[in-house]
């Protein structure tokens, strides 16, 4: 099965680990990932702050792209760049007007007909393949974190349940994994502020960090660069904050699913994390 | 839809604004709370949003005034857990959106706001140059704007042995359109 790839810049650099499971993932499971023709930034969590017109051209260049190159779906594994190339998409589909403005801006047309799909989202097709290529279940109890940008605005990403979403938890079941309930599974973790309001960011990813823990959780697994980063880079601030030594590794879905099926744990990029994420085997 | 930079003329007030531009309606937000209650930084902001919707519901310049010069439109994450929730469907993060760019065209961003507005001007410079984020020219271009040199100086290190700071930019091909781009929209506010 072949799909349009978008990785976006933050998997080229501070979370190539995410662009790297995926691609090993990607074969295991039949997977052919197609490059989306020479793509730019979308502009994530910055262009919308200063610019409607920009927060639409830049992910309608990455659409116009993908369209010329034929493609009919997109997968983009980083939550954000899911979030903004959706949210562009539909707005541009629901104002005709504003699209063809933006279609001059970008000098290309935009139809529409590309679908932005998330790793969850392409992950659950193979939810009859998987169990059967468990060969070292990720016997852990884990906290699926999903963050903001995966589930809302529910009218538009129109994926999983906004308060409560389950697919992660579903894949990472059928890895082997013990999804516990918690608290914070969509709550914010502080996002952009990484570098400019940190002491917001330890703040908010700290009760995310420490209620997983205090449900007993082993491993947080996430599927946004920007949850990841927080969770795992701003541990030391976390930390700090509250007062605590907070151990609980941060993985990907695509790494926590990749050593399950028994993917090699360096090509799936978990020497790259700040908190060690060397599973050892868990008493089930 | 008309740009948001441009300086309101009198009775021209941001509800009506946001109400011809956008199509949203602020008149139906009755203020129960919720968009607050789930707010992660309600804590940390001058005004919550609801009570920045009902600032604007007046339509008073002296009130849009407060709004345009708030810190809590900068701390605004938009994380839309206030839109998703509003039983009103009152679309708030797309209200703080519009606001900001309001702030920003008039000059009156809240100065505590002064380096969330340098990180996004590095971010955006960044790829405006080569079409693709260059994490380390961010950071260098927020600590020379932020004047916050030493911030995270002991981080990089960390993040260069595990592969995660490339050295170089990526470059895209289509550099001319990407500079296009940016002259037709964020470009005439520079």
């Amino acid at each position: 099965m072949k799909i349009g790839y978008y990785p976006g810049c933050s998997l080229l650099g501070s979370s190539r680990e995410f662009d790297e499971s995926v691609r090993a993932l990607a074969p295991a499971l039949g997977l052919e990932l197609v490059h989306v023709p020479d793509w730019n930034c979308c502009g994530a969590s910055s262009a919308h702050v200063l610019d409607h017109r920009l927060a639409l051209a830049l992910p309608a260049r990455i659409l116009a792209q993908a369209e010329a190159a034929g493609l009919t779906e997109i997968l983009a594994p980083c939550a954000a760049c899911y979030n903004r190339l959706s949210t562009a998409r539909d707005t541009l589909e629901k104002d005709p007007a504003l699209a063809r403005e933006i279609e001059a801006i970008i000098e290309q047309p935009v139809t529409g007909k590309v679908r932005i799909v998330n790793i969850l989202e392409v992950l659950d097709r193979f939810s009859d393949v998987i169990p059967g290529k468990i060969t070292k279940p990720f016997a852990h109890k884990v906290a699926c974190y999903y963050g903001c940008l995966l589930v809302r605005p529910p009218k538009v990403l129109k994926f999983d349940r906004a308060e409560d979403p389950r697919s992660m938890d579903r894949l990472m079941a059928a890895a082997g994994a013990a999804p516990q309930e918690w608290n914070f599974k969509t709550e914010c973790c502080g996002a952009a502020f990484s570098v400019t309001r940190t002491d917001l960011v330890a703040k908010m990813s700290g009760k995310i960090v420490d209620n997983a823990v205090k449900h007993g959780a082993e491993a947080i697994v996430v599927a946004c660069p920007m949850c990841q980063s927080n969770l795992d880079m701003r541990r030391p601030e976390i930390n700090a904050h509250l007062g605590a030594d907070h151990t609980i590794p941060v993985l990907f879905i695509t790494q926590a699913l990749g050593l399950a099926m028994g993917i090699d744990a360096n090509q799936l990029g978990l020497q790259r994390h700040m908190v060690p994420a060397v599973m050892t085997p868990a008493a089930v | 839809m008309s740009s948001a930079h441009h300086a309101p003329a009198p009775g021209d007030s941001l509800a009506s604004r946001l109400r011809h531009e956008l199509g949203i309606n602020l008149n139906h937000c009755y203020q129960c709370g919720k968009c607050a209650a789930g707010c992660p930084v309600a804590e940390d902001m001058d005004n919550t949003s609801c009570q920045t919707l009902r600032l604007l519901q007046l339509e008073r310049p002296e009130l849009d005034r407060r709004v345009l010069e708030s810190e809590a439109i900068w701390l605004c994450l938009a994380c839309e857990t206030c839109s998703t929730r509003c039983p009103q469907e009152v679309e708030v993060a797309k209200v703080m959106d519009y606001v900001r760019e309001a702030s920003l065209a008039l000059d009156l961003a809240h100065p505590r706001s002064r380096d969330i507005l340098a990180f996004h001007r590095a971010f955006l410079d960044s790829i405006r140059v080569t079409g693709r984020l260059y994490e380390i020219g961010l950071v260098a271009d927020y600590k020379l704007r932020s004047r916050h040199l030493m911030k995270d100086v002991g981080l990089a290190p960390k993040m260069y042995v595990r592969g995660k700071l490339p050295l170089l930019p990526h470059f895209i091909k289509g550099r001319s359109g990407m500079k296009r781009i940016f002259q037709l929209t964020l470009g005439k506010k520079r």
